[in-house]
C-alpha cells in the first residue's frame, strides 16, 4: 500500500514557513487513505504558487494558464470519467483571473474537488491584492489600501447551488486531511477554501493572525443552507472551519448520456460504421 | 437550361422553410442545386433572402439573375425585380401589396389566406412552395412525403401543411404551369441535400469526435448544433461554455484524457481562444479547431462573409509552436478534409486550424453521398509496450513527437504537461539547455508537418496563360470563372488552396512564373493570401481581385475584372 510519502515528488519552490507544504502534505495523506493510485488520479491547476503543486504530487498533471484550471478540469471529466478529478489553485487565479470559470462550474456541478489555496494576496507577481484580500490592505498596487470588499467564495458558492463547502486552514493539518478526503469522495463539485498564510507578501493576515481567529463550531448542520451561509459569512474576530454544506445533487456527468459506461477515451470506434449519419440528408 | 428561384422577406417570414422543403424535394427527385442564404443580424424585420439554383450537375455558385421572385413583401419585390429575367414570374400576396401596373410577370396567390383556410397562417411559406411546384412543373408528391417526415407523429401538422400545399398548387395553376423547364436530372444515384455546418458536424462525428465545448457565434453555431442533435444517440459530449476561452480549455483537457475533441468558433470568439492555442501547442495536445470566418474588425458583419482570418489565424498565438491550417473549398472535400485535420492533429500532437466561412457554412449544395470508409481514425496513442518506463510525456526525439500515453491507461505511470517550459517529464524547468532542447524538439515535428500538405488543386487548361488563385469558398465561384472563361477562348486555369500553412509551394513554383498573367481572388480587402505566398515563394501575383461587402463573389463580378484587365 501507498504511503503519504509516495506521493510527494520533486523540489519545490515555496519560501520556508509557506502554507503550501502542509497543503501538500495533506494532500498525500488523504490521497494515500483513501488509496488512490496515483494513475488514476488526475490534478489540474492554473498558474501561480499553490498551481505547482501538479509538479510535486505523485499523480497524472494538467498545468495550463492562469485562472483556467476548471475547463480542463471538466473536459477531462467527460473523456474519462474514472479519473479523480482535483483542481488545485490559488485565490488570484480560481477566483480573479479565473471567476467566469468559478461560477459556471459550479453551476454544472462536475465531479470535481476544487482546493484553493488562499493567501488573500498574490504571490507569484509579488504582493498585489487579490479577490479575497481584506479592504484596506496597501501594497505596491493598491497605494491607498484596497477599496473593495473582499469576495466571499464560499457564500457566492452557495448562491450558485454548491453541494460541498467547506473552509481549512493549513495549519490545522489533520482536520485539512480529512475535509480533502470528503470533497474527494463528494459526488459532485466540491469547494475547500484554505486559509493559508503567505510569508513572503501577506504581512497582516499571517499564521499567527489565522491561529487566534480559527475555530470549530458546534453543532454544524451541513443539511442546513441557511445555517451555512451564516458560517461562510463569518469573519475577522472569529473564523469558522469546517464542511458548512455537505448535500449532493444531481452532477453534469448524470446529466449527460454519453457518459454512461466505460470512458469515452477507451471506447473502441470504427468510422465506416457510421455511414447511416448521411440518410437524414437524403 | 437551368432555373434560378429567390426567395425574400423580413426575418422571421420563414424563407428557409421554403428553401429547405423545395430544395430537398428537388434533389430527391434528382435535381442538382445550390442554395445560398442572405441574412440579417436580427430575428424579426429587415430584409432577407436566399437563392436556389438548379442547375444541369451540381451547380458551383449561384449568379445574379432570378428567374422565379418569391416576394414574402414589397421589399423585396422592389429591391430584386431588376434581376427578374423578362420571362420571370414574381409570386405574392396580392393581400399585402399589388405590383405595378406594368408588371404583368405576376402570379397573385393569397399566401396567408389560403394557409388560414388550410389550418392557420404560419404555413404561408408551404402555400408558396405549392405555388413554386407549378412553375417548375413539378407534383406535389415528394413535397407531401417530405411534409409527412418532417412531422412525423404529429399527423394533424403534417395533413394541414399537405392541405395548404395543394391550396397554393391549385391558386397558382392558373397562371403558369410548368413555364420553367428544369435542366436534367443527375445520374449515378441519390444525393445529399447538405449545408457547410452539417457536413463538417457529420465529418468530426463520423471521425470519432467525442467531445465539442463552444460558445454559440455565427456563423459557426451550427456545427454544434449539429453534434448537439446527436448526443443522445451517440457518444459525443456537447458543453456550451461560459466564454470561449472556456471552450478551447475544456476541450484541451477532454483531448488531454484521450478524446477526439472540436471547438468551434467565429473569428471574434478566436481571438478569446488564443491563448487556449498556444496552450496546446505548448503541451503538444491535439486539437481541432474550426473558425468560420465572418467580416471583423469586432463584431463586424455577424451573419456575413469574409475570408479575412487568415493572416490572423496562421500568426495567432504568442510564441512559437507547430500548426496546420486547412480550409473548406467544397462540400465534398471538406468532409473528408476536416477528418484530416483530425488526423494531422493526433499524430503531430499540435492544434490544427480549419477555416471556413459563412459562404461555406450556411450553404446547401446536392453532393454525392460520402465514402466513410475513407476516414481514418489513427490516434497515434502508444500502448503499455511501446513506451519505455518510466513514462516520459515529452521524450526527446528525432521526429520531435513523443510517444502520447493516456492517463489513467497504465498503471504505475503518470502523464505530465505544463504550460511552463518543461523538461522531458513535463516538469517545470527554467534552464537554457532544456528549454532550446524543447523548442527544438517541438519545431522539428513542422518539418514532416509541412510534407503532409496538399498541394493546391489545379483545374482548367493545363498549360494556361491566365491564372486565378483562389483558397477556401471561392472554389465554387472560380470553377464556373473558369469555365466561363475557357469557354470564351481563354487558356485559363484555377489553382486553389484548401491546405495552406505550412504553405505547399510546388505547383505555385511550378506555374506562377509561366502565366502571362495572375489573379488572386479573395474575400478581403488586402489579399492575405498573396501577401503569403510572396512571403513565403518570392513570387508574385498579376493583380488582386478583391471583394470585402461580406458577400460572396458572383461569377460575373470575377469574370468582369478579369476582362477589364485583358483589354487595358
Amino acid at each position: 500500500m501507498l504511503q503519504a510519502e509516495d506521493y510527494l515528488l520533486g523540489e519545490t519552490a515555496w519560501c520556508p514557513g509557506c502554507g503550501n507544504f502542509a497543503i501538500r502534505e495533506a494532500l498525500a495523506a488523504a490521497l494515500a487513505e483513501l488509496k488512490l493510485q496515483p494513475h488514476r488520479v488526475l490534478i489540474c491547476s492554473g498558474i501561480g504558487q499553490a498551481a505547482k503543486m501538479p509538479h510535486y504530487i505523485k499523480a497524472n498533471g494538467f498545468n495550463g494558464l492562469h485562472g483556467r484550471a476548471l475547463p480542463p478540469a471538466l473536459g477531462a471529466r467527460a473523456a474519462n470519467r474514472d479519473l479523480k478529478v482535483i483542481v488545485e489553485s490559488g485565490d488570484g487565479d480560481s477566483y480573479g483571473e479565473g471567476g467566469n470559470h468559478f461560477i459556471h462550474n459550479i453551476r454544472r456541478n462536475p465531479d470535481i474537488a476544487h482546493f484553493i489555496h488562499d493567501n488573500q494576496v498574490y504571490g507569484l507577481t509579488k504582493g498585489q491584492a487579490s479577490p479575497t484580500s481584506d479592504p484596506g490592505m496597501k501594497t505596491g498596487v493598491q497605494v491607498n489600501g484596497v477599496a473593495m470588499p473582499a469576495l466571499n467564495p464560499l457564500a457566492l458558492a452557495l448562491v450558485l447551488g454548491a453541494g460541498f463547502v467547506a473552509r481549512c486552514f493549513s495549519g490545522e493539518k489533520e482536520h485539512l486531511k480529512e475535509t480533502m478526503k470528503a470533497a474527494i469522495e463528494f459526488s459532485g463539485y466540491a469547494l475547500v477554501d484554505i486559509l493559508q498564510p503567505c510569508v513572503s507578501f501577506n504581512k497582516v493576515n499571517t499564521f499567527g493572525w489565522y491561529k487566534k481567529r480559527v475555530y470549530f463550531p458546534e453543532a454544524v448542520d451541513p443539511q442546513n443552507w441557511a445555517m451555512a451561509m451564516e458560517l461562510s459569512r463569518q469573519w475577522d474576530e472569529q473564523i469558522p472551519l469546517g464542511i458548512f454544506y455537505n448535500r449532493p445533487r444531481p452532477t453534469f456527468e448524470e446529466s449527460v448520456p454519453a457518459l454512461e459506461g466505460e470512458p469515452l477515451a477507451f471506447r473502441p470506434f470504427d468510422p465506416a460504421q457510421m455511414a447511416s449519419l448521411q440518410d437524414q440528408f437524403f | 437550361m437551368e432555373v434560378n428561384i429567390l426567395v425574400g422577406g423580413a426575418a422571421g417570414q420563414g424563407m428557409d422553410t421554403v428553401m429547405n422543403l423545395l430544395g430537398k424535394a428537388l434533389v430527391r427527385e434528382g435535381y442538382g442545386l445550390i442554395y445560398t442564404k442572405d441574412y440579417m443580424s436580427r430575428v424579426r424585420g429587415g430584409h432577407n433572402f436566399s437563392r436556389l439554383r438548379v442547375a444541369a450537375g451540381a451547380p458551383w455558385t449561384n449568379i445574379e439573375a432570378v428567374d422565379i421572385l418569391v416576394a414574402l413583401n414589397e421589399e423585396t419585390y422592389l429591391l430584386h425585380r431588376g434581376n427578374l429575367v423578362p420571362s420571370g414570374r414574381i409570386i405574392f400576396d396580392p393581400q399585402f401589396f399589388a405590383l405595378p401596373e406594368d408588371e404583368n410577370r405576376g402570379v397573385p396567390v393569397e399566401l396567408q389566406k389560403l394557409a388560414e383556410e388550410a389550418g392557420g397562417k404560419v404555413m404561408a411559406n408551404t402555400v408558396a412552395v405549392g405555388a413554386l411546384l407549378v412553375l417548375i412543373g413539378l407534383q406535389t408528391k415528394t413535397v407531401e412525403n417530405l411534409l409527412r417526415e418532417t412531422f412525423s407523429g404529429k399527423e394533424g401538422v403534417a395533413e394541414a401543411n399537405i392541405t395548404a400545399l395543394e391550396k397554393g398548387y391549385a391558386a397558382a395553376s392558373g397562371y403558369c404551369s410548368a413555364c420553367f423547364t428544369l435542366p436534367p436530372k443527375s445520374e449515378g444515384g441519390r444525393r445529399l441535400f447538405i449545408d457547410g455546418n452539417q457536413v463538417l458536424g457529420m465529418a468530426a462525428l463520423a471521425g470519432g469526435c467525442r467531445f465539442l465545448s463552444a460558445y454559440p457565434m455565427t456563423p459557426s453555431t451550427g456545427i454544434m448544433n449539429y453534434l448537439a442533435g446527436k448526443s443522445r444517440e451517440y457518444p459525443v459530449v456537447v458543453e456550451q461554455a461560459e466564454d470561449e476561452i472556456a471552450a478551447i480549455n475544456m476541450a484541451l483537457g477532454a483531448s488531454y484524457a484521450g478524446v477526439r475533441a472540436l471547438t468551434c468558433t467565429s473569428g471574434g470568439g478566436f481571438a478569446l481562444m488564443v491563448e487556449g492555442l498556444s496552450l496546446a501547442g505548448m503541451t503538444e495536445t491535439p486539437l481541432v479547431i474550426v473558425v468560420a470566418m465572418r467580416p471583423g474588425p469586432a463584431t463586424g458583419l455577424p451573419t456575413r462573409t469574409e475570408q479575412g482570418d487568415l493572416g490572423f489565424i496562421i500568426h495567432a498565438g504568442h510564441g512559437e509552436f507547430p500548426r496546420a491550417v486547412l480550409s473548406a473549398t467544397s462540400h465534398e472535400d471538406a468532409f473528408y478534409r476536416l477528418n484530416k485535420a483530425f488526423d494531422l492533429a493526433d499524430r503531430y500532437q499540435t492544434p490544427v486550424l480549419f477555416l471556413s466561412d459563412q459562404n461555406f457554412a450556411d450553404t446547401h449544395r446536392s453532393v454525392e453521398p460520402f465514402d466513410f470508409s475513407r476516414l481514418s481514425y489513427n490516434r497515434a496513442i502508444a500502448g503499455e509496450g511501446e513506451i519505455e518506463k518510466p513514462y516520459k510525456r515529452y521524450r526527446i526525439t528525432e521526429s520531435g513527437i513523443s510517444p502520447r500515453v493516456l492517463p489513467g491507461k497504465i498503471p504505475g505511470e503518470v502523464v505530465l504537461v505544463d504550460s511552463d517550459e518543461h523538461d522531458q517529464n513535463g516538469n517545470i524547468i527554467e534552464d537554457a539547455e532544456t528549454r532550446r532542447l524543447m523548442v527544438d524538439k517541438r519545431m522539428r515535428k513542422l518539418k514532416a508537418l509541412a510534407e503532409e500538405m496538399d498541394e493546391p488543386d489545379l483545374y482548367g487548361d493545363p498549360h494556361p496563360e491566365l491564372l486565378l488563385i483562389g483558397w477556401g469558398s471561392n472554389y465554387g465561384v472560380l470553377r464556373e470563372v473558369v469555365d466561363a472563361l475557357l469557354a470564351s477562348g481563354m487558356k485559363t486555369a484555377m489553382l486553389h488552396f484548401s491546405d495552406i500553412w505550412p504553405l505547399p509551394q510546388k505547383r505555385l513554383k511550378n506555374l506562377l512564373p509561366f502565366v502571362s498573367r495572375s489573379f488572386c481572388v479573395e474575400n478581403n480587402a488586402t489579399g492575405q493570401l498573396a501577401s503569403l505566398i510572396r512571403r513565403e515563394t518570392g513570387l508574385s501575383i498579376d493583380r488582386l481581385i478583391l471583394k470585402y461587402d461580406g458577400r460572396p463573389f458572383l461569377p460575373h463580378e470575377i469574370i468582369a475584372e478579369v476582362e477589364k484587365d485583358a483589354s487595358s
